[in-house]
């Protein structure tokens, strides 16, 4: 099998200082990695270098496109990539607000990606949102309200719905739950990991809440001052760590 | 005459001004930078209009000015009066006789011809601004051709009222390539902007112009399942019985009485003098 995402090498620097330095890992289709670290361990650095949102200053992040097979994406043209980063990626913030057209009502949030990919009937745009709102489980009588309108919890729901009616095969993810109350966290994670079950997602969750990865992640890395310290299939991860920081980070969740 | 050069500017500005007037023309639609001069009057008055009229005029032109389709009223007689003063050309408010025209918010109903120029004030040249209000971004947008969000207006037009309410500033297509706002312009001047003459666009105080060539191809935006319709008040004209032309609402009293005007003055006076009366010219005479 062919991977769907392959990392090589990537690095990026703010001046001396390092964000990210020699990462590679390879994923495959219907796979999902986790990411996890402290703050400043570069996470959040590394996955918006693979989405394209930052400018890697070495290495190569290489996508099996459906058109053209594997193509690096840092050296590819700036419309090309933004193509992609409509159809075939997505990318969940994690906070709803840098993700959603706040003035922009439920439906059109939504059809944004539709209508940007050349969508131009209305009904069938209108018919697609409504089908989504339901799947992450959202009333249809809210597909004219704005988010500012409704809870973080739904914002998040909305913002997940908005990236995947393009049907994307890889979704970025920046600490999804992040801000949410337990109880809310616990239905979103739910809702993900049933969309990405069932649309057979290949998926990258960068996140400091070993709960989120030991529930959606098949395999782990785990960062510590812009390096991959550890990495390897979760459970073994997070049962067995052998780094000495793994160790403290897992030994640091609070129990109930 | 008098003490200013021909047309108020000097003439490197105008030289500068037909720089960016010749580029647009070149790439119609697209929003070409200049750098706009202050002018003798405040922005939004059609400063930009105004520069770009004053970049366009020659000695031998006749000009005619347009404010919500009127000649009479304050924006139109005072530029119009500007340029009595400062280039001495001959004006007019007959749309035949002209052969630059300055306008605000509307296209002349008369079909223009191609030795005439009309000039648009433009308040704000961005098609993409109340929905990005990142002008990087939107250079961005321009330039890769993503004009997805330009359509989610729409959508959002056709979820809250039912149908496309954007009633003026339609958002239209140029030459298959640039989304253009064509100035607040009511949606039933939309079709007309495939015409004969040369239309240019003139926002002063964003400081870009923009262009229109002859028959150039203009297709306004809309869904599918919701066409484009180019609307005006279901009437005919009180004053001279047209039906094809835009209309004005007014209020003639607290009963709720109300008549509708064509918008184009010059319109209305020349059918009229033609000899076509409407319903309240009728009452009137009789």
């Amino acid at each position: 099998m062919t991977p769907l995402l392959q990392v090589k090498g990537i690095e990026k620097r703010y001046g001396a200082r390092i964000g990210c330095s020699d990462v590679s890992f390879d994923l495959f289709p219907g796979e999902v990695m986790g990411i996890v670290g402290e703050s400043g361990s570069g996470k959040s650095t590394l996955l918006n270098c693979m989405a394209g949102h930052l400018e890697p200053d070495a290495g190569q992040v290489i996508f099996g496109t459906r058109a053209d097979g594997p193509v690096d994406t840092v050296t590819m043209s700036e419309p090309e990539r933004r193509m992609l980063s409509r159809t075939d990626w997505a990318f969940v913030h994690q906070h709803a607000r840098d993700g959603l057209r706040m003035s922009v009502s439920a439906g059109g949030n939504i059809g944004e990606r539709l209508m940007a990919v050349g969508d131009r009937h209305y009904g069938a745009i209108r018919d697609r949102a409504i089908d989504w709102l339901g799947r992450v489980e959202i009333e249809e009588s809210r597909v004219d309200d704005r988010p500012s309108a409704f809870s973080g919890g739904m914002q998040q729901r909305l913002q997940i719905a908005r990236n995947l009616v393009t049907g994307p095969r890889l979704v970025f993810m920046d600490e999804p739950t992040g801000g949410l109350d337990v109880s809310v966290q616990a239905r979103l994670l739910d809702l993900l990991r049933g969309l990405v079950r069932e649309m057979g997602l290949s998926a990258i969750i960068v996140t400091h809440d070993l709960a989120v990865v030991r529930l959606l992640a098949d395999r782990l890395m785990v960062m510590k001052s812009g390096h991959v310290v550890e990495a390897g299939l979760t459970d073994q991860v997070l049962d067995d760590p052998q780094h000495a920081y793994t160790q403290l980070l897992v030994s640091s969740v609070l129990q109930v | 005459m008098n003490e200013y050069n021909f047309a108020y500017l000097d003439e490197q500005t105008k030289r500068m001004i037909r720089r960016a007037i010749l580029k647009a023309l070149a790439v119609p639609g697209y929003q070409v930078p200049f750098a706009s001069r202050e002018m003798p009057m405040p922005y939004g008055w059609g400063t930009g209009g105004v520069q770009v009229s004053a970049a366009t005029l020659t000695p031998e032109d006749t000009f005619k000015v347009i404010d919500q389709g009127a000649d009479d009223t304050t924006n139109a007689v005072s530029i119009r009066k500007f340029f009595e003063n400062t280039a001495g050309v001959k004006t007019t408010e007959e749309t035949e006789k002209a052969t630059v025209i300055q306008t605000r918010h509307r296209t002349p109903e008369a079909k223009l011809r191609k030795d005439q120029i009309i000039v648009y004030q433009v308040p704000i040249p961005e098609p993409l601004r109340f929905l990005e209000p990142r002008e990087t971004e939107t250079r961005k947008m321009h330039s890769l051709e993503e004009y997805g969000l330009m359509h989610v207006k729409l959508y959002e037009d056709i979820s809250q009222h039912g149908a496309i309410s954007t009633a003026y500033a339609y958002p239209v297509k140029v030459s298959d390539r640039y989304v253009m706002d064509p100035s607040p312009i009511p949606k039933f001047d939309n079709p007309k902007l495939e015409m004969d003459a040369i239309q240019l666009f003139g926002a002063g105080r964003e400081q870009r112009i923009y262009a229109v060539p002859p028959h150039t191809k203009v297709v306004s935006l809309d869904f599918e399942d919701y066409p484009f319709e180019a609307t005006k008040a279901d009437h005919p004209c009180d004053l001279c019985g047209a039906e094809d032309s835009y209309l004005d609402e007014v209020i003639m009293d607290d009963a709720g009485n109300r008549m509708f005007v064509c918008s184009d003055t010059d319109y209305c006076r020349s059918r009229r003098e033609a000899g076509h009366v409407g319903r309240l010219a009728e009452e009137n005479a009789a």
